[in-house]
């Protein structure tokens, strides 16, 4: 209890701090906002919520890793990561995803949770469960009498985040593809009685959301580390994002993904970062609750 | 066309090109030994260290003859699984070493945490475990009649930092209760026993911690933690965090340009932090099991010297010999001598004759006293000046003085 | 008792529990796995398979009641936080007597502990539904996980090490056994009889339709609440002898172990059956003895074959072999007694549960 007071009084003492945490709060939460953009497409389209998400976006991580193990320069990453999920989400979803998205619903949490484990795990037999990072070299500045520093790396993450989601929203605007997953997510049955080949949607759709996780795990091992395991809490970092926002509602995700961002910083300072963990998941219970009681005043339960 | 003088001559050189050179003569049996190391995870740069330890050891001892029990000699074989720095895993692949593989004797895995899982069953097997990488007190006092761990524990680490620093306080005529000690520890049993020993030696100059933080899990950033320490102006900064946590340590230190007047890291050498990041290392005071400057010697490795040479011949890669390295050694050989005084290969014989041991090394001396533990081990403190271990502690032992304060040329 | 396929199936069980470890000594330890894998099944099956509640939380309560047996075997003659710290110097001896007192109450205490918080929980999470409960139950053992890492009177991240079991490996290794059975074995006798009263029907009920199940008159939450209890109370208990038997426990891998034990417990089910009691037992044997194979020969591999086999089952095996025998045999087992007919509430659970599974 008492590092906690003592590290509510630092933040006071040096108001500067604050400023520190903002910043790298938002320019994590962009990725964050990134990834679950693709998280809420997934299941507003599908109805199939991805525990693997996190998993995906390791990939892409080590997908950026091994590029810069092999001396190129890990930027690539994003973009080939992009490409090399791609082609990964589409075999699961051939092999799959599409098995089960036309069962109940836990089944296909519980097959995306499978292969969350297999991605982990075969991580962890491919790259050994060391926690890694690519060296994107980028240059840092140092602010304040070196109280702040802002990261190159992690600018530059934060642009291509934004702009990474500002191409997929005006895909979705502009294109005749982009209208008919809007469309499928709508009614399928609808958009399938209109012409619309539901399932080119969802295929579609699976592997636009596994690219983007492809890219934004690029951006994560450059910004921050990767390791196997570390999925599972982006998974669960990004269902506290698209639950407290609501899966239809654009906007509000990528505003609770920079803030997920932001309070993760906060909370990583103030409690100390052996809670980290811990924070993200009480925060899941938290945003559970909330929307519990919120449906309960509806007499509806949170399906 | 071959005649068939030719093929019988053919085949006759090549049957002569397998048989075995001449050099290893002797047929000893095979003496199995189990361990689980890690090769992979926190701990894979001193599993790995461990390892070589062991090896060098083993290959040495088993060049001299080997070990004699019975009448008859045995080689040294050390089965190894790599327990993925994971304590579960540890005790998964002890389990399966002792009651799948049939092995009778363990060395122990690196650190405290691992040790702390698999001594439960070495325990419940009733097979003796010879420890030498974990040195939390927490270990020697839990009732386990098969461990002996040969390393001074970890109370011993840190505590000469805060007593030096207080030492030099009270010559420049400041008063040492005045000190700002920032400090942050791996949340494992060793760490937190070095804080316990910090701690305890704090309240004797009557000090307070302004920061008492703890890594976090994968022990992969300390900014936040350096964050604080600078903006409060800390006197003294302590990082226990095994070589992962001295790393990144070094490492984020140089990044943030961190300036403390006495700096002290555990797991230096290991983590190379003289070698890597020569500008942070400056200054930095650390401790050791040993050093390749004691005055201590055995008939097998011979004098500390000795064995600093001929393990820095087989593994070139090492700058500065990381003393988990030179106790797994000791270890390896603590196994011989236990061995031939109980001319026996029978569990509980050999356990006796372990529980009995009163050795000298090149590593120390090694007495158990009831519970397993080593206590006649002492610490030497080394500082790193011009990219060198120099020893500063204890004064007898000393080559050259402290350099206070630390000064860093980022 | 009737003589039905039924009854012999469990004196047949009874009678291999008892003599396994006696005929194949070296597999005790595997053998008490299998006496857990069970009781894993069948507690996941009383939420998942009878009350349609797919957690993916249940290994929470092992991992409470680990600890909390914990907290009472050591706290009953030292002090907790003195005993679990990396510091300490006090030697810990504790008598045969201490020993087997302590481990008796500690088990008291995970069952009933485990049961009481089972309560608290089923009231924060049973509003939830389908997905977003298994996932709230996921998040629920992952913060335990987390928060007993983090806290050091129980030796956060280091675990505690358990007292010593006086006595020789081979004693142990039959004791341990032994507790596995006799709680796996009591559950299922358990579970026999709950099925067959107006409960298991009101249980299935809430699983087919649980507004119309509310709308005719059952009270819904207190069932809920009473389902979570019972599997919580033997899972704690299942928690605490597991914890004891493997001497050293810590939370992320051997308390809540979120991704083995806790999949695990739903693989079984479904492999064997959702729904049905012998489902679960087959189920897991079966898994059990797969699983043993991947880790004595696939060393290494095993985790990436189980994770395989989640798919694979998931996809291909839904209804589980129970359910497939159900379909080609249906007089293989003998029903459920036909509950009586002047009971309004059996009446309307059979009425719901008589309609097509699946339907609005």
């Amino acid at each position: 209890m008492q590092h906690i007071i003592g590290n509510i009084s630092i933040l006071w003492a040096a108001p500067i701090l604050n400023v520190g945490l903002l910043l790298d709060g938002l320019m994590i939460g962009a990725i964050f906002a990134l990834a679950a953009y693709g998280l809420a497409l997934v299941w507003g389209v599908m109805n199939v919520k991805n525990l693997a998400q996190g998993d995906f976006i390791m990939m892409g991580g080590y997908v950026a890793w091994y590029l810069d193990q092999s001396g190129l320069h890990p930027l690539w990453g994003v973009p080939i990561a992009f490409l090399l999920l791609w082609g990964v989400g589409w075999v699961l979803y051939k092999a799959i995803v599409r098995k089960v998205i036309t069962r109940d619903l836990f089944t296909s949490l519980l097959a995306t949770f499978g292969i969350a484990i297999v991605i982990q795990q075969g991580l962890n037999l491919a790259f050994g469960p060391n926690t890694q990072s690519a060296q994107a070299n980028l240059p840092s500045w140092s602010l304040a009498g070196g109280l702040i520093t802002v990261t190159g790396t992690r600018l530059f993450g934060l642009v291509l985040a934004v702009l990474l989601s500002a191409a997929v929203v005006l895909f979705m605007k502009n294109t005749r593809m982009g209208q008919a997953i809007r469309a499928t997510a709508q009614d399928p049955r609808a958009a399938r009685v209109l012409g619309i080949n539901t399932e080119r949607v969802y295929t579609f759709t699976f592997c636009l959301n596994a690219a983007i996780c492809g890219a934004a795990g690029a951006l994560v091992a450059m910004v921050w580390n990767i390791q196997p395991f570390m999925g599972t809490t982006y998974s669960i970092r990004l269902f506290v994002i698209v639950t407290a926002a609501g899966f239809g509602n654009l906007p509000a995700v990528i505003a609770a993904g920079f803030g997920m961002g932001v309070f993760e910083q906060f909370g990583g300072f103030v409690f100390g970062a052996e809670f980290q963990q811990a924070i993200i998941v009480l925060l899941l219970l938290a945003v559970l609750t909330v929307r519990q009681i919120q449906q309960l005043s509806l007499r509806q339960a949170l399906q | 066309m071959f005649s068939p003088a030719g093929y019988a001559a053919a085949i006759a050189a090549l049957m002569l090109s397998f048989a075995p050179s001449v050099a290893s003569a002797e047929t000893c049996d095979d003496l199995v030994l189990g361990a689980a190391l890690s090769a992979t995870g926190i701990y894979a740069a001193n599993g790995t260290n461990t390892k070589n330890g062991y090896e060098f050891a083993a290959n040495k001892i088993n060049k001299a003859g080997g070990v004699h029990v019975g009448g008859k000699c045995y080689h040294f074989r050390i089965k190894y699984y790599d327990d993925e720095s994971t304590p579960a895993r540890a005790a998964q692949l002890v389990e399966r070493l002792i009651d799948q593989d049939g092995v009778k004797f363990i060395l122990g895995p690196y650190s405290s945490p691992l040790t702390k899982a698999i001594l439960p069953v070495t325990e419940k097997y009733q097979t003796p475990v010879v420890q030498t990488e974990a040195a939390s007190r927490s270990l020697f006092s839990q009732g386990y009649k098969y461990e002996f761990g040969i390393i001074a524990t970890s109370e011993k680490y840190l505590t000469p930092v805060i007593d030096m620093a207080a030492e030099r306080a009270k010559q420049a005529g400041k008063d040492p209760s005045a000190l700002k000690v920032a400090m942050i520890y791996q949340d494992d049993p060793f760490s937190l026993d070095v804080r316990q020993g910090v701690v305890d030696t704090m309240k004797k100059h009557n000090m307070k911690a302004i920061i008492d933080d703890r890594m976090p899990k994968d022990l992969n950033d300390l900014t936040a933690f350096l964050t604080k320490v600078k903006a409060l102006h800390a006197d003294v900064l302590l990082v226990s965090g095994h070589e992962k946590g001295a790393a990144t340590a070094a490492r984020q230190m140089g990044e943030l340009k961190v300036e403390v007047p006495v700096v002290g890291l555990t797991h230096c050498e290991s983590a190379k932090i003289a070698k890597d990041f020569p500008k942070s290392a400056e200054g930095v005071i650390c401790p050791t099991q040993w050093a390749e400057t004691m005055k201590t010697s055995d008939p097998m490795f011979g004098s500390a010297a000795d064995y600093n040479k001929e393990i820095k011949a087989a593994y070139p890669e090492y700058n500065v010999v990381p003393y988990q390295t030179a106790e797994a050694s000791a270890g390896v050989y603590l196994w011989k001598d236990a061995f031939e005084r109980a001319q026996s290969l029978d569990k509980e014989k050999v356990r006796d004759a372990l529980s009995k041991t009163d050795l000298q090394t090149f590593y120390g001396p090694i007495k158990f006293a009831a519970d397993g533990s080593n206590p006649s081990k002492e610490m030497l403190l080394r500082q790193i000046q011009d990219g060198k271990y120099i020893v500063v502690w204890p004064r007898d032992a000393a080559a050259r003085e402290l350099v206070f304060p630390r000064d860093a040329h980022y | 008792m009737k003589r039905n396929p039924h009854s012999m199936a469990l004196a047949g069980l009874l009678v291999a529990g008892i003599a396994a470890p006696l005929l194949l000594p070296d597999y005790s330890n595997e053998l008490a796995l299998l006496w857990l894998m069970i009781l894993f099944a069948l507690t996941w099956d009383i939420l998942g398979g009878q009350m349609g509640y797919n957690s993916l939380g249940n290994i929470f309560f092992f991992g409470v009641g680990m600890y909390i047996s914990a907290i009472v075997q050591i706290g009953l003659f030292y002090d907790v936080g003195m005993y679990t710290s990396g510091a300490r110097t006090t030697h810990i001896t504790f008598t045969t007597f201490q020993y087997f007192s302590g481990l008796g109450l500690g088990l008291l205490a995970a069952g009933l502990g485990s049961a009481l918080i089972a309560v608290a929980v089923g009231w924060a999470l049973f509003g939830l539904r389908g997905p977003y409960f298994a996932i709230g139950t996921l998040g629920l053992a992952i913060a335990a996980a987390e928060l007993v890492a983090s806290w050091e009177w129980v030796g956060a991240a280091s675990g505690i090490s358990m007292p010593v079991f006086p006595g020789y490996p081979e004693a142990q290794k039959l004791f341990f056994y032994a507790l596995l059975f006799a709680v796996s074995f009591a559950l299922l006798l358990f579970l026999t009889w709950l099925y067959s009263t107006r409960f298991g029907l009101a249980l299935n009920a809430i699983r087919d339709d649980e507004e119309k199940a509310e709308a005719m008159g059952l009270h819904t939450r207190r069932i809920k609440r009473t389902a979570l209890v019972l599997a919580a109370f033997f899972l704690g208990i299942a928690g605490a002898i597991f914890g004891n038997m493997i001497g050293f426990i810590e939370p992320r891998d051997i308390a809540f172990p979120t991704t083995t034990f806790n999949i695990y417990m739903v693989l079984m089910v479904l492999l064997g059956g959702k729904g049905t009691l012998w489902g679960p037992v087959i189920g897991a044997t079966v898994f059990h003895i797969i699983k043993e194979a991947t880790w004595t020969y696939f060393l290494g591999w095993q985790y990436v074959t189980l994770g395989l086999l989640i798919v694979i089952i998931v996809v291909y095996f839904q209804q589980g072999i129970v359910g497939w025998i159900l379909e080609k045999y249906p007089n293989w087992f003998a029903a459920k007694p036909v509950p009586d007919e002047r009971d309004p509430y059996a009446k309307a659970a059979m009425q719901l549960a008589a309609r097509p599974e699946g339907s609005p």
